[in-house]
């Protein structure tokens, strides 16, 4: 029934194998994986213990005095409490408008839904400052709790819609046709059937807004709200002090692993419904909106209104407005070619080593492989400033020659967006049955056939998801940008910043505008995939 | 199903291609990294004046001073940085006491008056800003304003100051009335703010939303305003610039500095490097870029517009005496200001 427990061999276990055996029998034979998917999942972990390592390393210097000064102060207390209110309002919301924007997208008669499924996703590609400053231009007074709660569930919704999509263009319609037939109402079916088979890419989103959060900083600043990240960046900033700012980030790392066994137990305990019989999946009809078409348009009118169009109003005031405003100089355009070809290249990496972590936690789920899922995780409720003076630490000691080099840049990127790559994988493998590829194997083709054959294709949007969300996500990044970037390079989020920290707000604007631009492309060629793929099933 | 694939995929392979060849780039000749705290653009044409007279390379990353400093930090002695230029001392100092600095030529230091160099002579100053205080013009009247920073704490500013306890520059605000008049009132003054006030992000922030009237005050260093008012124009500007009474504890100059690696294996062309940005030539580019900074040569005039730094009567705290800021950040962060 389930492709989330541990897939029950067809045959009962013998009661007393000895644990070399057990782990032989779990790596070869019939489930055999392949040395590939194996080594894929080492390097991604190895990847992710880098900044992990260099975190414990530099707290483990900090005697137990330094701790109890750095962490029993009253204002860490009033951080930590920020951070944890922020985050859970933020990912209940995000849930809610994430679920219902991706429902309405892929699963009614909407109009122009291709268009709404690039809108939908572009507020990731905004640079927070552009989003937090556009609110505060349109109201000055704006600040504190729900500034923040509501200026980031605009700009991290994304993080849920796109999974979400995605699980929704690859659904088996069967399951709800079935308890439709049975005297379910449209509800409760959805409720009791939909949102079970969609429920990993649900969670994997929430968790994503949620580390997200732990780890955010600039956005918040605008809008004066303060959360743990605050203390962090104050004994780097200010205080020089390596040492207190990763004690201090361990605690992020703490409420991560939180969070973290929260989703476990939570994914653990509904099990998506994928039926188990053979046979090509059914492709759910669209529901027609017919007179709640309009409440529904004007609904993500006004979602993408106030997500995408304040922060595009205020880029567009900027260009008319201040007196720095030129036209960009030929660099934009180098710059521009930098940003697609690191974020295409993260994102291509990401995915790749997305793939054995999700699928050996899918289909081999055993302690080793559930760890390594969750380790890929940790990156994002991390400050990327952490993160890449891990990275930095780590190569002058170790690989010197790659310092400061554009594959040092791709991997900082890989690491710090791998969990929304693997977010998209796991969905996707999630709902993909593992039966099938079991029938593949059965009828004689080898694994790497069947893997080609069976799982790729079935595990495609997902795969696509994946890509998309770390490519916008890599195209804004600025913290690890600066540090890791091969000198002399320009990036749109590097000469941005140095733009706004001059205030030339105006020449600032062409570089924001073209994030959002390139961050458009995957958008948009995710959704013409989905519709294509789902059109051609309808039609079959 | 797999069409999609090889387009992707093919899309991919030119893309990382361009990526990777991104990092062979490297000039004839001598070639010194500089990392750069400064402002992107006045860094940009002091250094293309430094390849025209000496014909080295310079290699810029430019990046917030900050991290910048964090970053040399973690590479210690493998540092690739030659030059580490910055907008405020203190993450100099902290380079100091690390002993990642090497000392700079004493020609150079000579250049500009002493007491705006390093103690001990490890970093040299370049240009200065002086703290300000940037009010609303239709919300303040000329004779309300403070003659000195220590009235910003009294309660007939109560929900009218703007300030930005984060910054680099604010520490020093708080070091110098430590330094002048204790830490008591230090203490004090720091509570008193924090009633009365509002805590944003940055200057460029305060500077801003003064400029909105959002807030009546904001204490920031001259050349915030400046930049609003040229980006902004004189029409948009509702706001204007008050300096404090001379010698009060608000009245400071903030240096911006330079200093060469001891970890950099081009040390003749890094000290070149510095000479020039105290040279003539090197602070005339200062005073004409759009950084509205006082170069700190003698001799050499600011911007149109600023107040001539002679007239200047600043307290008498050096960048030295500010030190790191390390007393001022432990204040803030008892009062929960940080």
């Amino acid at each position: 029934m389930s492709t989330l427990a541990p897939s029950p061999p067809s045959t009962p276990r013998p009661p007393s194998a000895p644990p070399a055996a057990r782990w032989a029998r779990v790596w070869s034979g019939r489930r055999r994986w392949p040395l590939v998917g194996i080594a894929g999942a080492a390097i991604a972990a190895a990847l992710v213990l880098l900044p992990l390592a260099f975190l414990i390393v530099e707290a483990q210097r900090s005697g137990w005095g330094e701790v109890q000064r750095l962490l029993l102060r009253h204002s860490v207390a009033v951080l930590l409490w920020n951070t944890v209110r922020l985050a859970l309002a933020c990912t209940l919301l995000c849930a809610v408008l994430g679920v219902a924007a991706a429902w309405c997208v892929e699963r009614t008669t909407l109009p122009a839904r291709r268009l709404w499924a690039v809108a939908l996703v572009l507020p990731l590609g905004v640079p927070d400052f552009v989003i937090g400053f556009g609110w505060v231009s349109i109201d000055p007074a704006l600040h504190g709790y729900l500034a923040a709660v509501m200026i980031m569930t605009l700009a991290l919704y994304p993080l849920v819609y796109l999974p979400v999509a995605s699980a929704l263009a690859n659904l088996d319609a069967g399951l709800e046709e079935a308890a439709r037939s049975l005297g379910m109402g449209p509800w409760r079916t959805f409720w009791k059937v939909t949102l079970r088979q969609i429920r990993p890419a649900v969670l994997g989103g929430c968790l994503l807004v949620t580390l997200a959060l732990l780890a955010e900083y600039g956005a918040f600043e605008i809008v004066q709200y303060q959360t743990f990240t605050v203390a962090i960046f104050t004994e780097f900033k200010l205080g020089f002090d390596t040492v207190a700012a990763c004690v201090l980030s361990l605690v992020l790392v703490a409420l991560s692993i939180a969070a973290l066994a929260g989703e476990l137990t939570l994914t653990g305990r509904g099990r998506s419904g994928r039926p188990a019989g053979p046979g090509a999946r059914r492709v759910a009809p669209r529901v027609a909106l017919g007179r709640l078409a309009a409440p529904v348009l004007a609904g993500l009118g006004a979602l993408s209104g106030l997500a995408l169009g304040v922060p595009i109003g205020s880029l567009a005031y900027w260009m008319a407005r201040g007196s720095s405003t030129t036209l960009p100089s030929a660099s934009i355009l180098g710059a521009a070619a930098h940003t697609a070809a690191y974020s295409a290249a993260a994102a291509a990496l990401a995915t790749v080593l997305a793939v054995p972590v999700s699928a050996l936690a899918m289909r081999h789920r055993n302690r080793v492989t559930v760890l390594i899922e969750r380790l890929a995780y940790l990156p994002m409720a991390l400050p990327g400033l952490v993160i890449a003076l891990g990275l930095v630490s780590f190569s002058v000691r170790y690989a010197f020659s790659l310092y400061q080099s554009a594959l040092e840049l791709i991997v900082a990127y890989a690491i710090l967006f791998l969990p929304l790559a693997v977010v998209g994988v796991r969905s996707a493998m999630g709902q993909s049955s593992a039966r099938l590829e079991e029938v593949g194997r059965s009828l004689g083709a080898r694994p790497s056939a069947v893997w080609r054959r069976v799982t790729l294709p079935l595990i495609a949007p997902g795969l696509g998801a994946a890509f998309a969300l770390v490519f916008i996500s890599a195209a804004t990044e600025l913290t690890a940008t600066l540090l890791l970037h091969p000198t002399g390079v320009n990036t749109l989020a590097t000469q941005f910043w140095a733009y706004t920290s001059e205030l030339s707000y105006g020449a600032a604007a062409p570089y924001a505008a073209l994030m959002v631009a390139i961050s458009a492309v995957p958008a948009y060629l995710l959704s013409r995939r989905m519709s294509t793929l789902a059109n051609a099933e309808r039609a079959a | 199903m797999s069409r999609g694939k090889p387009s992707i995929l093919g899309a991919l392979a030119p893309c990382v291609a361009l990526a990777l060849s991104a990092c062979g780039s490297s000039a004839h000749g001598t070639t010194i990294t500089l990392y750069n705290g400064q402002h992107e653009q006045t860094t940009a044409a002091l250094v293309s004046a430094f390849e025209k007279q000496t014909g080295i390379h310079v290699e810029v990353r430019t990046g917030d001073e900050a991290e910048l400093g964090n970053q040399i930090l973690q590479e210690g002695s493998s540092s690739p940085a030659d030059v580490f230029y910055t907008e405020n001392t203190p993450v100099l100092e902290a380079l100091r006491e690390h002993g990642l600095l090497a000392p700079v030529a004493s020609a150079t230091l000579a250049a500009v008056p002493s007491r705006y160099d390093s103690a001990q002579g490890d970093w040299v100053g370049v240009s200065a800003r002086v703290s300000a205080l940037v009010y609303n013009t239709s919300q303040v009247k000329p004779a309300e304003l403070p003659s000195s920073i220590l009235e910003l704490a009294e309660p007939r500013w109560k929900g009218r100051v703007g300030f930005a306890p984060s910054e680099t520059d604010f520490q020093p605000l708080i070091t110098a009335i430590v330094k002048l008049d204790g830490l008591a009132t230090a203490e004090r003054w720091l509570k008193g703010l924090q009633a009365n006030g509002k805590a944003y992000p940055d200057n460029e922030t305060v500077v801003a939303q003064v400029n909105n009237g959002e807030s009546a005050v904001g204490p920031i260093n001259h050349y915030y305003w400046f930049r609003l008012r040229a980006e902004l124009g004189a029409g948009a500007t509702h706001s204007a610039l008050h300096y404090y009474a001379p010698e009060s504890p608000g009245d400071l100059v903030n240096v911006s500095g330079a200093a060469v690696l001891r970890s950099s294996s081009h040390r003749a062309a890094a000290q070149r490097f510095l000479a020039f940005l105290v040279s003539r030539t090197g602070q005339e580019t200062i005073a004409h870029g759009n950084s509205y900074e006082y170069p700190l040569r003698p001799g050499v005039p600011p911007a149109p517009g600023l107040r001539p730094f002679a007239q200047l009567a600043p307290a008498p705290l050096t960048p030295a005496e500010l030190g790191d800021g390390s007393q001022a950040l432990a204040l803030e962060q008892k009062l929960g200001l940080l």
